[in-house]
């Protein structure tokens, strides 16, 4: 019973700390990022190369590949994002508009990494070793998800709702319309949420690759785990990301421990419908 | 085709839906064309973007580029008369969808005219063009497909051709093993068993259930797993609460990696420890981070044989990597004989395929190498790490295979 929470919660902080970024990028900049998992896949080969060639660990190259992270969306959300923003009449018509143009930028940086690194499968091993947690042996790398998904999820919760500028991306949030009333500057404050959203995609990545295995065109698999969690958690709410990626986490666990291994994904789509019949706009979405 | 599960995005996944048709389109433009007369066109058309193209990128496509450089290289392939014809390679990617690699299959047939054409990776998609090629006339190589009807098909297409074997046959091979073991004592009558519930997982576990039932196994932990699992330590600790001396994991390379990290992390050590794809491939041990002595798996090599040991090297030489220790060499073996038939009988479709069922080639895999009722059948069936090579084994050795060390060493 213990081991099996154990192993939920490791699990499950992977799928927050990957859903995080997403939901700041579609709750805040209003941005459905379709490319998400694809930033997460690059990140991972980023890794990978910085490892395998130059010998450079992976949470070193959290240094590099965060900030990277952060100014490459900044720049895709300038030259893409920015004239759809202009153009958008409404708060739908941009989520529609957003869809589309990521779902493009998915396979310009699919290509991109099958054109560098092919189509093969791509894994190495680092910090694969058991840390007895509550008697269960946990892997130290799965741990690391774990505790920055948590670390950074407080950090992000201490800014959004403690400081001035917290406020302002809540406000934005909140109400787009309104906020420039105020004397916010909507548009800074969009690109910046996306490139927060950016900078986490990479931070997933780089951890992610530590202990799953990738291919050049695996980004979708990660895009459809983190909506999942976004959707379920309420969009744009950071608490909610976390709550509903350990609570996937422990679902997948129980099923596979005490129903049936081959019912996990059953199970995670059955509690996914069910919260949605009960809280249509997620746990901590509002209406 | 991923959709959101969104009430409100069902028109744009409608709108996207059709995006990626025209992404397909322009994905499917080919990627050389350059016919004439004096040379022969080969085409084919494999996953370079999608699920499978990790697969077809380490068993098929390296293959078809070594062997065709190689060709090209000593002058092209040679027809009866004495002449030598350059090869024109048309390649399509065919996106891991089976409707793709079919309507690739029928343009290189009908629109491209090429005169040969090999096929794509996995066991569906071969039986997807299975009746394309039979209908067109094309000999039909099926080099990376595992499949127990085989004979079958062979009589539904006699000019297809099977290079893989099939699931009974890699599930019969390993329980001699585990009879043998159990006799010496080396294990008890205990299975724990988990497959990937997708083609290769299902055909193998249909197989290996009566398989080891009727040696008097018991399978005491029998469970399916999705595809997209990537966690295993739940699995595997049920697994190993199953008393059982025997793991069997009939899983792909992103599962056969994750379940050797976890089985390293949770100190998971049953004396036989027996993989899916993926272990198989050069690079486990590195993704394993360390030492796999005793893994076993599918295949295996030979490591005194010197035919073989040329082609890994060339195979290294030119692709810039390994070939894997499964169908990477059975697929090359396939190209050879097509290139020897071409030799004996020239290009007529008909009369190269005739060859490849009646006659004899000098191939990696032997001097001596013929196909029976279409199949080839001088496949090794189980492998094991056994000093970083990952080498064929039998249940005693000899005959080109080495036997099996059991139980299996501590993880370090």
């Amino acid at each position: 019973m213990l081991e099996h929470i154990v192993n939920g919660l490791v699990l499950g902080g992977t799928y927050a700390l990957v859903a995080m970024g997403l939901t700041i990028q579609y709750g805040i900049a209003r941005i459905m990022n379709l490319s998400f998992g694809d930033t997460i896949i690059a990140a991972c080969f980023a890794t990978y190369l910085l490892f395998t060639t130059l010998n450079v660990g992976p949470l070193l190259a959290l240094l590099v590949i965060v900030p990277a992270g952060y100014f490459l969306s900044l720049g895709v959300y300038r030259v893409i994002m920015k004239p759809l923003v202009d153009r958008a009449p409404d708060a739908g018509a941009l989520e529609v508009d957003s869809i589309l143009v990521t779902f493009g930028l998915l396979f310009v940086i699919q290509g991109v990494l099958l054109t560098v690194f092919g189509g093969g499968y791509t894994s190495y091993s680092f910090l694969n070793q058991p840390l007895s947690v509550l008697g269960t042996a946990v892997a130290v790398n799965r741990l690391l998800a774990l505790a920055l998904s948590l670390g950074i999820g407080a950090i992000l919760v201490v800014v959004l709702y403690r400081s001035h500028w917290g406020m302002i991306l809540r406000a934005v949030a909140v109400a787009p319309q309104s906020a420039p009333l105020f004397g916010i500057d909507t548009d800074r404050a969009a690109r910046t949420a996306f490139a927060v959203g950016g900078a986490l995609a990479a931070t997933g990545g780089v951890v992610l690759s530590m202990f799953q295995t990738f291919t050049a065109t695996g980004g979708v698999v990660f895009t459809m785990k983190a909506l999942i969690v976004v959707i379920l958690g309420g969009k744009g709410s950071v608490p909610g990301a976390i709550i509903a990626g350990l609570l996937l986490g422990l679902v997948e666990t129980f099923v596979a421990a005490y129903v049936d291994p081959g019912l996990t994904l059953a199970a995670v789509y059955t509690v996914f419908l069910a919260l949605l019949l009960v809280r249509p706009n997620g746990l901590f979405g509002k209406a | 085709m991923t959709c959101l599960p969104l009430q409100a995005a069902r028109a744009v996944c409608r709108r996207s839906a059709m995006l990626a048709t025209v992404a397909a389109l322009s994905f499917a433009a080919p990627m050389a064309f350059a016919q004439s007369e004096d040379s022969i066109t080969i085409g084919y058309a494999v996953s370079k973007s999608g699920p499978n193209a990790g697969g077809s990128d380490m068993t098929v496509t390296p293959n078809y580029e070594l062997w065709v450089q190689e060709v090209n290289a000593a002058g092209g392939l040679k027809l009866p008369d004495g002449s030598q014809k350059m090869i024109e390679v048309i390649a399509y990617d065919d996106r891991s969808s089976a409707e793709e690699v079919v309507r690739a299959v029928e343009r290189l047939a009908t629109q491209d005219e090429v005169d040969f054409i090999l096929p794509p990776w996995g066991t569906g998609f071969n039986l997807a063009v299975a009746p394309l090629m039979a209908k067109f006339g094309y000999p039909h190589l099926a080099g990376a497909a595992v499949t127990d009807k085989a004979p079958d098909f062979v009589k539904r297409w006699d000019t297809s051709f099977w290079f893989m074997g099939g699931s009974a046959d890699y599930v019969d091979a390993l329980t001699e093993i585990l009879v043998a073991q159990r006799e010496a004592g080396t294990i008890n009558d205990r299975i724990a068993m988990i497959s990937v519930a997708d083609g290769f997982g299902i055909d193998l576990v249909k197989a290996a259930r009566p398989a080891f039932e009727a040696a008097g196994f018991e399978i005491g932990y029998d469970k399916t797993f999705p595809p997209e699992t990537s966690d295993f330590a739940t699995i595997l600790g049920e697994a190993g609460s199953a008393e059982a001396d025997t793991f069997v994991a009939f899983s792909y390379p992103p599962h056969t990696f994750a379940l050797t990290k976890q089985a390293k992390v949770a100190g998971f050590n049953p004396p036989v420890f027996y993989l899916g794809v993926g272990a198989g491939f050069p690079v486990y041990p590195n993704i394993a981070g360390g030492s796999v002595e005793g893994v076993m798996s599918l295949g295996g090599i030979d490591p005194d044989n010197s035919l073989n040991a040329a082609y890994r090297a060339k195979h290294e030489e030119v692709i810039g990597r390994a070939p894997d220790y499964w169908g990477s060499v059975l697929v090359y073996a396939s190209l050879q004989m097509l290139g020897q038939s071409i030799e004996r009988v020239g290009l007529d479709k008909a009369a190269v395929a005739k060859e490849l069922s009646t006659g004899t080639f000098a191939t990696v895999l032997g001097e001596e190498t013929r196909l029976e009722d279409n199949q080839l059948r001088a496949i090794n069936w189980v492998g094991q790490w056994q000093n970083g090579q990952f080498i064929a084994v039998s249940p005693d050795g000899g005959d080109g295979m080495a036997a099996v060390k059991l139980p299996k060493p501590d993880w370090q």
